[in-house]
């Protein structure tokens, strides 16, 4: 994701000079791409996100669209209330880039974890929340910020993120994507979590349950609309991310409960407590119960 | 031109005067404080035009310090950015005047009130005015007679507790942002004890220095100290005047006294203050 990311930042730059990129001094290997060809619309702010994130909205201020890149919680929590003050308050076009988000920075302890960022991202005035399943949405939630006038936020992952959409589809924003069709239950993704609810719809499948899989790739605005028709269809809605309390499911909850839908509702999703052992990102799911083979056990009983 | 922007000082204060006094609001003493570097920069020294508050080419003023809203939206008014009989409304139900600076306001340029916003935002306008298409070292050397829009960020020496500052001096020496003046309405009282006492900041010329900034240190309430000090010339560098104060400066009663970062004149008082200021009642 971090990948394409970049590249399709450097080809929006190429057309459009309003684009700058700040980072808190990460993205070593990742952001030289654009940095060796716009040397003078990138800046390495050191690791000072307060004053990058108010730099990033002064740049603003003059009708700049700014990029703000860093890991996990340090462009988010860091500088959250320069975000909301200096950002959202002004509805200014920075865009907040937080990479390695979820628990993609396992081993590296809670300290890296980016398990909060949707939830108080989508608490703010104006902002834009996007968090792209794979390569191919990450490309078009890229250039879908910098056409958006305001402050945005996207939520990447590391790299390496297999591509799960073929071809370009069409994409709406603020629209969930349908990746798989199916009539049991329908399992609604968000973020990097897009290529497991893929594989979990395949694996039931061919246990003859079908699952219908949307992705979420937009969380401000959200797609209420989308998820009152789906629990209508199916009656059956099961959410997945990468993220604690406070991010889809609990976007998805609200929204059912609003329509007055009493439907089967399953929120997945990480524990609020925090992760205190070492371990990959897949095994570090495993503990928070999000293992391939506990999420195929959770969405078959519902969808039964 | 010194005549005029003295009378402009004593008028803003009255009008804070009256302002805080009708919403039973606070900060007075605040306000007070940065009337004369409020007076003399939009009296004399700010190219800006009020018939046209979004034009470009502007030199942006940010008060972070946004709690002297009181002082701001008045001197903005005199200026004519909007009528001056709208100030009596400040803090009242449904007025755009709020209690800390709102951008909401014509002329106003950054929303403050947290402390530590209005410099890093500065940094981000001196930079978006003033980069260079060209290596740092190659850095177009600016002067006062530039025509390149200048900004401007008015901070209180309580507020540079905050270490969101310490990024932004140390960002602006870094980057020799020269289209950048700091002022620091340094009247030694923050909210609850004297700066000396909570944090003490000193030697605070030595460490804006030691970040790479042009220091001058005046009387803050001399006119002629901070025009000398608008104008001294900075190239290749940011400059900070540190502008010696008085918290409460204008009212004999409220002069140094920490009381007043809280309190708001009744009748009685405000009369008396108006009186002291020569400005009508």
């Amino acid at each position: 994701m971090r990948t394409s990311f970049i590249e399709t930042l450097v080809q929006v730059a190429e057309r459009d000079p309003r684009v700058w990129l700040l980072t808190g001094d990460l993205g070593y290997s990742v952001l030289e791409k654009f940095s060796s060809k716009f040397p003078d619309r990138y800046l390495n702010a050191g690791v000072a996100e307060q004053n990058m994130v108010g730099v990033a909205a002064g740049l603003a201020m003059t009708g700049k669209v700014v990029f703000v890149y860093s890991i996990a919680n340090f462009p988010t929590l860091r500088c959250l209330e320069q975000v909301r003050n200096d950002v959202c308050y002004h509805n200014l076009s920075v865009k907040i880039v937080a990479v390695g988000c979820g628990l993609a920075y396992g081993g590296h302890g809670y300290t890296h974890h980016g398990v909060e960022d949707l939830g108080v991202m989508s608490l703010l005035p104006h902002m834009t929340v996007m968090a792209p399943g794979d390569p191919v949405e990450t490309r078009w939630a890229t250039r879908t910020l910098v056409d958006k006038s305001g402050p945005g936020y996207l939520r990447l992952g590391k790299a390496g993120e297999p591509i799960v959409h073929q071809g370009e589809p069409t994409f709406e924003f603020g629209k969930a994507v349908q990746v798989v069709d199916g009539t049991q239950a329908t399992l609604i993704s968000t973020g990097g979590m897009l290529e497991t609810a893929v594989r979990v719809a395949n694996i039931l499948a061919a246990r003859r349950v079908s699952i219908r899989v949307l992705s979420m790739p937009t969380l401000r605005p959200f797609d209420a609309e989308r998820v009152v028709v789906e629990a209508k269809r199916t009656g059956k809605i099961i959410t997945l991310e990468e993220h604690g309390p406070g991010g889809l499911g609990t976007l998805v909850g609200e929204c059912l409960a609003q329509a007055g839908l009493g439907v089967r509702f399953v929120p997945l999703r990480l524990q609020p407590e925090p992760t205190l052992c070492a371990g990959s990102q897949a095994y570090l799911c495993g503990r928070h119960g999000l293992s391939l083979e506990r999420i195929v056990e959770v969405v078959e009983s519902v969808a039964d | 031109m010194t005549t005029d922007t003295i009378k402009l000082a004593q008028t803003i204060r009255g009008h804070a005067l009256r302002m805080i006094a009708k919403a039973k609001a606070s900060h007075v003493g605040s306000c007070l404080s940065m009337a004369d570097l409020l007076a003399v920069l939009y009296g004399s020294h700010l190219r800006v035009d009020p018939n046209n508050p979004r034009w470009p080419e502007r030199d942006r003023l940010i008060v972070s310090k946004g709690h002297g809203a009181a002082i701001l939206y008045a001197v903005l008014a005199e200026r004519g950015f909007f009528p001056v009989a709208d100030l009596i409304t400040y803090s009242q139900d449904g007025s755009p005047l709020t209690g800390h600076v709102s951008h909401h306001v014509p002329g106003v340029e950054l929303s403050t009130g947290s402390l530590g916003h209005g410099l890093p935002v500065g940094c981000g306008l001196a930079l978006a005015h003033g980069r260079p298409h060209a290596p740092r070292e190659e850095i177009v050397t600016r002067s006062v007679t530039s025509t390149v829009p200048r900004t401007f960020v008015i901070v209180s020496d309580g507020e540079l507790d905050e270490g969101s500052n310490w990024e932004a001096i140390l960002f602006a020496g870094h980057h020799k942002l020269d289209s950048l003046t700091a002022l620091v309405d340094y009247n030694k009282i923050q909210s609850f004890g004297s700066v000396k006492d909570v944090l003490d900041l000193e030697p605070l010329t030595d460490k804006w220095r030691d970040f790479g900034w042009t220091v001058i240190a005046i009387d803050g309430h001399d006119h002629d100290a901070i025009q000398a000090a608008l104008h001294a010339d900075h190239a290749g560098k940011p400059k900070v005047i540190l502008a010696h104060t008085i918290k409460g400066k204008g009212v004999a009663y409220m002069e140094d006294q920490l009381a007043w970062h809280y309190k708001s004149p009744d009748a009685k008082q405000l009369a008396e203050a108006l009186a002291g200021l020569g400005c009508g009642q």
